[in-house]
Protein backbone atom coordinates (compact mmCIF):
# COMPACT_ATOMS: atom_id res chain seq x y z
CA UNK A 1 0.00 0.00 0.00
CA UNK A 2 0.95 3.60 -1.00
CA UNK A 3 1.62 6.18 1.29
CA UNK A 4 -1.20 8.04 2.13
CA UNK A 5 -1.84 11.55 3.00
CA UNK A 6 -3.20 12.58 6.17
CA UNK A 7 -6.82 14.16 6.05
CA UNK A 8 -7.71 15.68 10.19
CA UNK A 9 -10.64 16.75 11.82
CA UNK A 10 -11.58 19.77 13.50
CA UNK A 11 -15.26 20.26 14.63
CA UNK A 12 -17.47 19.56 11.50
CA UNK A 13 -14.28 20.60 8.93
CA UNK A 14 -11.64 18.30 7.48
CA UNK A 15 -8.39 19.45 7.06
CA UNK A 16 -5.89 18.15 4.01
CA UNK A 17 -2.49 19.54 4.24
CA UNK A 18 -0.12 18.39 1.72
CA UNK A 19 3.31 18.63 2.85
CA UNK A 20 5.18 17.16 -0.33
CA UNK A 21 5.36 16.02 -3.64
CA UNK A 22 2.31 13.85 -4.53
CA UNK A 23 2.87 11.08 -6.86
CA UNK A 24 -0.38 10.75 -8.71
CA UNK A 25 -1.65 7.63 -7.29
CA UNK A 26 -1.71 9.38 -4.43
CA UNK A 27 -3.52 12.37 -5.19
CA UNK A 28 -5.89 10.07 -6.50
CA UNK A 29 -6.39 7.65 -3.04
CA UNK A 30 -6.32 11.20 -1.37
CA UNK A 31 -9.63 12.32 -3.60
CA UNK A 32 -11.04 8.62 -2.42
CA UNK A 33 -10.11 8.79 0.93
CA UNK A 34 -11.45 12.23 1.27
CA UNK A 35 -15.09 12.11 -0.20
CA UNK A 36 -15.25 8.59 2.45
CA UNK A 37 -14.03 10.98 5.30
CA UNK A 38 -16.79 13.21 4.31
CA UNK A 39 -19.66 10.68 4.44
CA UNK A 40 -18.48 9.18 7.41
CA UNK A 41 -17.93 12.53 9.85
CA UNK A 42 -20.36 14.37 8.29
CA UNK A 43 -18.19 16.96 7.39
CA UNK A 44 -19.36 20.78 6.02
CA UNK A 45 -16.09 21.83 5.13
CA UNK A 46 -12.86 20.75 3.67
CA UNK A 47 -9.76 23.14 3.87
CA UNK A 48 -6.91 21.72 1.61
CA UNK A 49 -3.57 23.54 2.38
CA UNK A 50 -1.43 23.66 -0.51
CA UNK A 51 1.45 26.03 0.95
CA UNK A 52 3.94 23.54 0.81
CA UNK A 53 3.65 22.75 -2.93
CA UNK A 54 6.35 24.08 -5.39
CA UNK A 55 4.36 23.05 -8.12
CA UNK A 56 0.20 22.61 -8.99
CA UNK A 57 0.46 20.67 -12.71
CA UNK A 58 -3.14 19.62 -14.45
CA UNK A 59 -3.27 16.85 -12.67
CA UNK A 60 -3.12 18.53 -9.44
CA UNK A 61 -4.99 21.00 -10.57
CA UNK A 62 -7.87 18.73 -11.95
CA UNK A 63 -8.20 16.93 -8.66
CA UNK A 64 -8.34 20.13 -6.64
CA UNK A 65 -11.07 21.05 -8.87
CA UNK A 66 -12.89 17.65 -9.19
CA UNK A 67 -12.86 17.14 -5.31
CA UNK A 68 -13.94 20.36 -4.59
CA UNK A 69 -17.19 19.25 -7.02
CA UNK A 70 -17.70 15.94 -5.62
CA UNK A 71 -17.37 17.30 -2.04
CA UNK A 72 -20.05 20.08 -2.56
CA UNK A 73 -22.34 17.04 -4.01
CA UNK A 74 -21.36 15.08 -0.78
CA UNK A 75 -22.58 18.46 1.43
CA UNK A 76 -19.41 19.44 2.13
CA UNK A 77 -17.46 23.20 0.75
CA UNK A 78 -13.92 23.38 -0.16
CA UNK A 79 -11.74 26.12 0.18
CA UNK A 80 -7.78 25.35 -1.19
CA UNK A 81 -5.44 27.32 0.87
CA UNK A 82 -1.92 28.88 0.33
CA UNK A 83 -1.52 29.07 -3.00
CA UNK A 84 2.09 30.11 -3.69
CA UNK A 85 2.03 32.92 -5.74
CA UNK A 86 4.25 31.67 -8.50
CA UNK A 87 2.69 28.66 -8.50
CA UNK A 88 -0.91 30.64 -9.31
CA UNK A 89 0.89 32.46 -11.90
CA UNK A 90 1.62 29.06 -13.73
CA UNK A 91 -1.07 27.20 -13.27
CA UNK A 92 -3.13 30.71 -15.28
CA UNK A 93 -0.85 30.31 -17.89
CA UNK A 94 -0.84 26.24 -18.03
CA UNK A 95 -4.96 27.21 -19.16
CA UNK A 96 -6.11 26.44 -15.72
CA UNK A 97 -8.00 29.20 -13.68
CA UNK A 98 -9.53 26.75 -11.02
CA UNK A 99 -13.22 28.84 -11.49
CA UNK A 100 -14.99 26.21 -9.49
CA UNK A 101 -12.69 26.03 -6.58
CA UNK A 102 -12.88 28.24 -4.08
CA UNK A 103 -9.72 29.50 -2.31
CA UNK A 104 -8.07 31.42 0.33
CA UNK A 105 -4.73 32.97 1.04
CA UNK A 106 -4.17 30.98 4.27
CA UNK A 107 -5.72 28.07 6.77
CA UNK A 108 -7.63 30.92 8.62
CA UNK A 109 -8.98 32.84 6.39
CA UNK A 110 -9.85 29.24 4.62
CA UNK A 111 -11.75 28.43 7.71
CA UNK A 112 -12.96 31.91 8.08
CA UNK A 113 -14.75 31.65 4.46
CA UNK A 114 -15.80 28.57 5.26
CA UNK A 115 -17.75 29.63 8.40
CA UNK A 116 -19.11 32.53 6.37
CA UNK A 117 -20.68 30.50 4.19
CA UNK A 118 -22.25 28.38 6.61
CA UNK A 119 -23.63 30.89 9.03
CA UNK A 120 -25.22 32.79 4.99
CA UNK A 121 -25.85 29.19 3.39
CA UNK A 122 -23.89 27.92 0.43
CA UNK A 123 -22.64 30.36 -2.18
CA UNK A 124 -23.87 29.56 -5.51
CA UNK A 125 -21.33 28.94 -8.33
CA UNK B 1 17.91 39.13 -25.93
CA UNK B 2 19.50 35.82 -26.88
CA UNK B 3 19.42 35.10 -31.24
CA UNK B 4 18.37 31.83 -31.94
CA UNK B 5 21.22 32.03 -34.33
CA UNK B 6 23.81 31.17 -31.68
CA UNK B 7 25.15 28.60 -30.99
CA UNK B 8 24.02 26.42 -27.90
CA UNK B 9 26.36 24.83 -25.73
CA UNK B 10 25.31 22.34 -23.07
CA UNK B 11 26.43 21.03 -20.49
CA UNK B 12 25.54 18.89 -16.89
CA UNK B 13 23.00 16.76 -18.73
CA UNK B 14 21.71 13.94 -17.02
CA UNK B 15 19.25 11.28 -18.45
CA UNK B 16 16.79 8.95 -16.12
CA UNK B 17 13.84 6.85 -16.98
CA UNK B 18 10.70 7.35 -16.79
CA UNK B 19 8.78 4.33 -16.20
CA UNK B 20 6.53 4.70 -13.38
CA UNK B 21 4.29 7.23 -11.39
CA UNK B 22 7.44 8.09 -8.97
CA UNK B 23 9.73 8.96 -11.90
CA UNK B 24 7.51 11.49 -12.91
CA UNK B 25 8.23 12.91 -9.33
CA UNK B 26 12.01 12.50 -9.65
CA UNK B 27 11.66 14.04 -13.09
CA UNK B 28 10.67 16.96 -11.34
CA UNK B 29 12.63 17.18 -8.78
CA UNK B 30 15.80 16.89 -11.49
CA UNK B 31 14.94 19.77 -13.42
CA UNK B 32 13.75 22.08 -10.28
CA UNK B 33 17.74 21.12 -8.86
CA UNK B 34 18.94 22.22 -12.51
CA UNK B 35 16.74 25.43 -12.68
CA UNK B 36 18.27 26.19 -9.50
CA UNK B 37 21.54 26.28 -10.55
CA UNK B 38 20.91 27.96 -13.55
CA UNK B 39 19.65 30.72 -11.76
CA UNK B 40 16.02 31.15 -12.79
CA UNK B 41 13.70 33.13 -11.35
CA UNK B 42 11.34 31.52 -8.96
CA UNK B 43 8.31 31.75 -11.21
CA UNK B 44 10.31 30.76 -14.23
CA UNK B 45 11.56 27.84 -12.40
CA UNK B 46 8.35 27.12 -11.17
CA UNK B 47 7.09 27.54 -14.77
CA UNK B 48 9.70 24.78 -16.17
CA UNK B 49 9.08 22.45 -13.66
CA UNK B 50 5.29 22.47 -14.06
CA UNK B 51 6.19 22.00 -17.96
CA UNK B 52 8.20 18.84 -17.40
CA UNK B 53 5.92 17.56 -15.10
CA UNK B 54 3.34 17.31 -17.86
CA UNK B 55 5.56 15.95 -20.26
CA UNK B 56 6.65 13.01 -17.72
CA UNK B 57 3.43 12.00 -17.45
CA UNK B 58 2.54 12.01 -21.26
CA UNK B 59 5.88 10.08 -21.82
CA UNK B 60 4.88 7.70 -19.13
CA UNK B 61 0.85 7.53 -19.87
CA UNK B 62 0.49 7.92 -23.55
CA UNK B 63 4.81 7.04 -24.78
CA UNK B 64 4.08 3.99 -22.59
CA UNK B 65 7.28 5.23 -20.81
CA UNK B 66 10.54 6.46 -21.71
CA UNK B 67 13.61 8.87 -20.82
CA UNK B 68 13.81 12.46 -19.55
CA UNK B 69 17.76 14.11 -20.27
CA UNK B 70 17.64 17.50 -18.45
CA UNK B 71 20.94 19.65 -19.39
CA UNK B 72 22.24 23.14 -18.45
CA UNK B 73 22.39 25.04 -22.10
CA UNK B 74 24.12 28.26 -22.77
CA UNK B 75 23.92 30.68 -25.56
CA UNK B 76 25.12 34.25 -26.39
CA UNK B 77 26.19 34.36 -23.07
CA UNK B 78 22.34 33.68 -21.81
CA UNK B 79 22.15 29.98 -19.53
CA UNK B 80 19.05 28.22 -19.49
CA UNK B 81 17.75 24.69 -18.80
CA UNK B 82 16.33 22.64 -21.49
CA UNK B 83 14.34 18.71 -21.01
CA UNK B 84 13.81 16.36 -23.61
CA UNK B 85 11.41 13.80 -23.19
CA UNK B 86 11.49 10.55 -25.57
CA UNK B 87 9.48 7.76 -26.18
CA UNK B 88 9.05 4.84 -28.46
CA UNK B 89 4.98 4.79 -28.29
CA UNK B 90 2.52 4.92 -30.96
CA UNK B 91 2.77 8.50 -31.78
CA UNK B 92 1.03 11.39 -32.29
CA UNK B 93 -1.11 10.81 -35.76
CA UNK B 94 -2.51 14.56 -35.86
CA UNK B 95 0.49 17.40 -34.01
CA UNK B 96 -1.38 20.33 -34.65
CA UNK B 97 -4.42 18.87 -32.99
CA UNK B 98 -2.45 17.55 -30.25
CA UNK B 99 -1.30 20.79 -29.47
CA UNK B 100 -4.74 22.63 -29.23
CA UNK B 101 -6.16 23.45 -26.01
CA UNK B 102 -8.50 21.17 -24.94
CA UNK B 103 -8.02 18.56 -27.29
CA UNK B 104 -7.29 15.34 -25.63
CA UNK B 105 -6.99 12.06 -26.08
CA UNK B 106 -9.50 10.80 -22.95
CA UNK B 107 -7.73 10.90 -19.73
CA UNK B 108 -6.45 14.08 -19.47
CA UNK B 109 -7.84 17.39 -19.62
CA UNK B 110 -5.38 18.66 -22.96
CA UNK B 111 -3.36 21.08 -20.97
CA UNK B 112 -0.80 19.14 -20.60
CA UNK B 113 1.19 19.75 -24.58
CA UNK B 114 -0.42 23.00 -25.35
CA UNK B 115 0.36 24.35 -21.47
CA UNK B 116 4.12 23.07 -21.89
CA UNK B 117 4.48 25.03 -24.89
CA UNK B 118 2.88 27.97 -23.36
CA UNK B 119 4.89 27.61 -20.20
CA UNK B 120 8.43 27.21 -22.22
CA UNK B 121 10.47 29.53 -23.92
CA UNK B 122 11.11 27.15 -27.06
CA UNK B 123 8.70 23.97 -27.67
CA UNK B 124 9.99 21.37 -29.91
CA UNK B 125 7.95 18.31 -30.72
CA UNK B 126 8.77 15.45 -33.00
CA UNK B 127 6.39 12.35 -33.72
CA UNK B 128 5.12 10.02 -36.50
CA UNK B 129 2.90 7.32 -35.73
CA UNK B 130 4.67 4.04 -34.70
CA UNK B 131 7.84 6.13 -34.11
CA UNK B 132 7.32 7.41 -30.66
CA UNK B 133 7.64 11.55 -29.66
CA UNK B 134 10.34 13.26 -28.57
CA UNK B 135 8.96 16.70 -27.38
CA UNK B 136 11.81 19.42 -26.08
CA UNK B 137 11.39 22.03 -23.94
CA UNK B 138 13.63 25.29 -23.40
CA UNK B 139 13.66 28.03 -20.46
CA UNK B 140 16.23 31.02 -20.36
CA UNK B 141 17.33 32.63 -17.33
CA UNK B 142 16.34 36.44 -17.82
Amino acid sequence: MSERVPILKIGDVLLVSIQFDLEDQMVMDLQEDLSQRIVDTGAHGVVIDISALEIVDSFVGRMLASTAAISRVLGAETVVVGMRPAVAMTLVELGLSLGGVRTALNLEQGIGELRRSRRNGPVPR
Amino acid sequence: MTSSSQPVEESDAQESPITGNGDVVKARQAVRALAQQARLSLVDQTKLVTAASELARNTLSYGGGGTMRVSIVTRAGTTGVKAVFSDQGPGIPDVDLALTDGWSSGRGMGLGLSGARRLADEFTLESAPGRGTTVSVVKWAR
